[in-house]
């Protein structure tokens, strides 16, 4: 929803700020329109760069469409631009367990997405059950959970039920690693 | 009547053994999820989707259908109980519902909601095996300049009606259709937006946009924002009606499905807007106005059953003519990809066994959640108090699990991660993520129905608007474009404005 009023979250944090530092806060939207832009760049780019006459068949080639998403990126980049310019604002999303009032927490979101690529590294190494149980113990960690007795227990078992469920009995084959080797 | 015979054979497919042991699980599975504080409907099936890779694909429907409808009642058991709706359109049922629990009616107000969803599921159905079968026979004859027709007017639909910010919602669409273009180019093999990687060169697998996009997007949105002090769920027991309630909601629930249906067939934002409508009727046609905000059972009973018919209707567009017009019917089409099958006005034809069973799974189903959830709400209810680090965790770990599952890539694992950045960065901007998903789905399909269209008109434009039915569909295009031009004088003269 655009709102004409300047309440984003964080602009409780930057008063006190020289202005054109509070002044970027509250239009942090242009980096979006910004990325738009550079994607809108990077189609066109792409699009105009592709050898196309080997295998030109019918009078619309494999550039049209690309052309047509990268023009049209760059023209909404310039749409929300003004928008934003003009006291335009995107709505944050709500939801049942968000709270809105409080600044971000990067954090937070830092040591998820650590979690998930530390994951994402270890699952062919060390197998599903194992890299699934460090994703789901260190994400819960990561959000607040500080119960050492509990939280690698639930994890584990978690983790090797859904390997079972999904490899035994369901037919999706996932990597058990050495762990499953020795059991 | 060649659709009740059809029908028949289709309760032939479901209610073989195994058959009925998917949609049972699917059922439970779907109540389970979508019971679940913060998950919806459309992150609840897009999680469950590696659940059914290892199944055939009837089978792995008939499941689906019960997850689908699961994880409706699951939301609304939600909101009821929590007054905190998940999405919109459960919005309503928390309205009435959560006063009435509130007020020690918990029990009644779960039960109107349960026979709520099972008459709207059970009065939609029955239209869609009316309407469903004629639509594709209409549907049949339509060519690639039709396609592309409905499929331009699902993009604008989707950004112009849903979400109140046009340039945002064009945005999430573009970034959609950029996702989409990445690989090789279907009808000449060109590498497009691959960087001369041959795991791009694949493309980008729709169920990572919508899993990355609807679980990861939102499980790090929350987590940057997540509440401290969590609402305290009502505890309730064993769901039942007496006489009296039954008087007055038995109206209801036939009333709603009949403003729900027609709202989910066609483009406007599925549930949302029917529910809305029926709570206003409820309380029109109410002789106890004066307990609505307070707990009126009608206000549960109509909006619920709406909620539930809207979903069959969104089953006619996603089955003949393979357009989706929800979230939910979004990661459907998805999966009917998955299997190599695109729904669309042909389908009735090269797959009867398995539309056919699927909705009769669909009646299946509906009677297995009434009879599961009476008795089993109690137990949901206590999944309300997971604690929210469990829950979020969870979420990561189990998409982490279905995109893994799609392909045994690590690959995938990062490109699901960069779409969740994508999502949460949509999530904190206000972009709504519907149009991304809608535009990985559709965009491919589009640009081949319209280079297809150019092809026989020899690349004539005029190739694109040659037949009647394209025609309408692109009168329907500009109407929805000009509305807010219409609009504006209009909400200028109430002494408001409203921009794009």
């Amino acid at each position: 929803m655009t709102t004409r009023n300047d309440l984003t979250p964080g602009t409780e944090a930057s008063t006190g700020r020289p202005s054109w530092q509070r002044w970027l806060r509250e239009h942090s939207e242009l980096g979006v329109s910004v990325l738009l832009l550079l994607l809108g760049v990077l189609v066109l780019t792409d699009a105009l760069t592709m050898d196309v006459d080997i295998a030109q068949r019918g009078p619309v080639g494999p550039r049209t469409v690309p052309i047509v998403v990268g023009a049209g990126l760059l023209v909404i980049a310039a749409l929300l631009a003004v928008d934003v310019l003009r006291g335009g604002r995107g709505e944050a999303e709500a939801g049942e367990d968000v709270d809105l009032s409080e600044p971000a927490d990067w954090r937070t979101v830092l040591l998820l997405t650590g979690v998930f690529l530390g994951a994402a590294v270890l699952i062919e190494p060390l197998g599903f059950p194992v890299a699934g149980a460090l994703l789901f113990w260190g994400a819960a960690y990561a959000l607040g959970s500080r119960r050492p007795d509990r939280d690698p227990l639930i994890a584990a078992v978690l983790s090797l039920v859904a390997y079972l469920v999904f490899n035994n009995l369901l037919g999706v084959p996932l990597p058990g690693g050495p762990l499953m080797g020795v059991l | 009547m060649n659709a009740l015979n059809s029908l028949l054979d289709g309760f032939g497919t479901a209610l073989t053994p195994v058959n009925l042991l998917w949609a049972a699980l699917g059922v439970l599975l779907g109540t389970a999820i979508g019971v679940l504080p913060g998950i919806g409907p459309a992150m609840a099936v897009a999680l469950l989707l590696p659940v059914t890779y290892g199944l055939d694909p009837t089978g792995a429907f008939i499941m689906f259908a019960g997850i689908y409808y699961g994880a409706m009642f699951g939301g609304s058991t939600t909101s009821i109980l929590l007054n905190t709706p998940g999405e919109s359109a459960a919005v309503v049922a928390a309205m009435e519902g959560n006063p009435m629990a509130k007020a020690g009616r918990g029990a009644q107000a779960l039960a109107a909601a349960a026979i709520g969803h099972f008459a709207g599921g059970m009065i939609g159905t029955t239209l869609l095996v009316a309407l469903a079968p004629t639509v594709a026979d209409l549907a049949v004859d339509i060519g690639a300049p039709d396609y592309f027709a409905i499929m331009v007017l699902a993009f604008i639909a989707v950004t112009s009606v849903l979400g109140s910010s046009r340039i945002r919602g064009l945005a999430s669409l573009l970034i959609g259709l950029t996702l989409g273009l990445v690989g090789l180019d279907q009808m000449t093999g060109q590498q497009r937006l691959t960087f001369g990687s041959l795991q791009l060169a694949d493309g980008i697998d729709v169920v990572i946009v919508a899993v990355g996009l609807f679980a990861i997007g939102e499980a790090l949105w929350v987590a940057a924002h997540l509440r401290r002090t969590t609402g305290e769920a009502i505890p309730v027991g064993r769901p039942w009606l007496g006489r009296g309630d039954v008087k007055r909601t038995w109206k209801s629930w036939l009333r709603g499905p009949f403003i729900g249906f027609p709202f989910g067939a066609i483009p406007a934002g599925g549930a949302e807007i029917p529910t809305f409508l029926s709570y206003v009727t409820e309380k029109r046609l109410s002789r106890h106005k004066d307990e609505f905000g307070k707990g009126a059972i009608e206000g549960v009973a109509g909006p619920e059953a709406a909620a539930s018919a809207s979903a069959a209707g969104t089953l006619v567009s996603m089955l003949t003519l393979g357009l989706p017009t929800t979230a939910v019917a979004a990661v459907m089409l998805a999966a009917f990809q998955q299997y190599g099958i695109q729904p669309g006005p042909l389908l009735f034809e090269r797959e009867p066994d398995l539309v056919w069973g699927l909705i009769a799974s669909l009646f299946v189903g509906m009677v297995l959640l009434l009879a599961l959830n009476l008795p089993l709400a109690p137990v949901w209810a206590k999944l309300l108090r997971i604690p929210r680090p469990y829950l979020y965790a969870g979420i990561l770990f189990f998409a982490a699990l279905g995109a893994y599952a799609v392909g045994g890539e690590v690959i995938d694992l990062v490109i699901l991660l960069i779409i969740g950045l994508i999502g949460f960065g949509m999530r904190r901007y206000g972009l709504p993520v519907l149009p991304a998903v809608i535009g990985v789905i559709l965009g491919p399909a589009a640009e081949q129905q319209l280079r297809r269209a150019l092809q026989i008109s020899d690349g004539s434009v005029t190739g694109l608007v040659d037949t009647p039915f394209s025609v309408t569909v692109y009168a329907v295009v500009v109407l929805l474009l000009a509305w807010p031009l219409v609009r504006k004088p209009v909400m200028r003269g109430r002494g408001r404005t409203t921009r794009t």
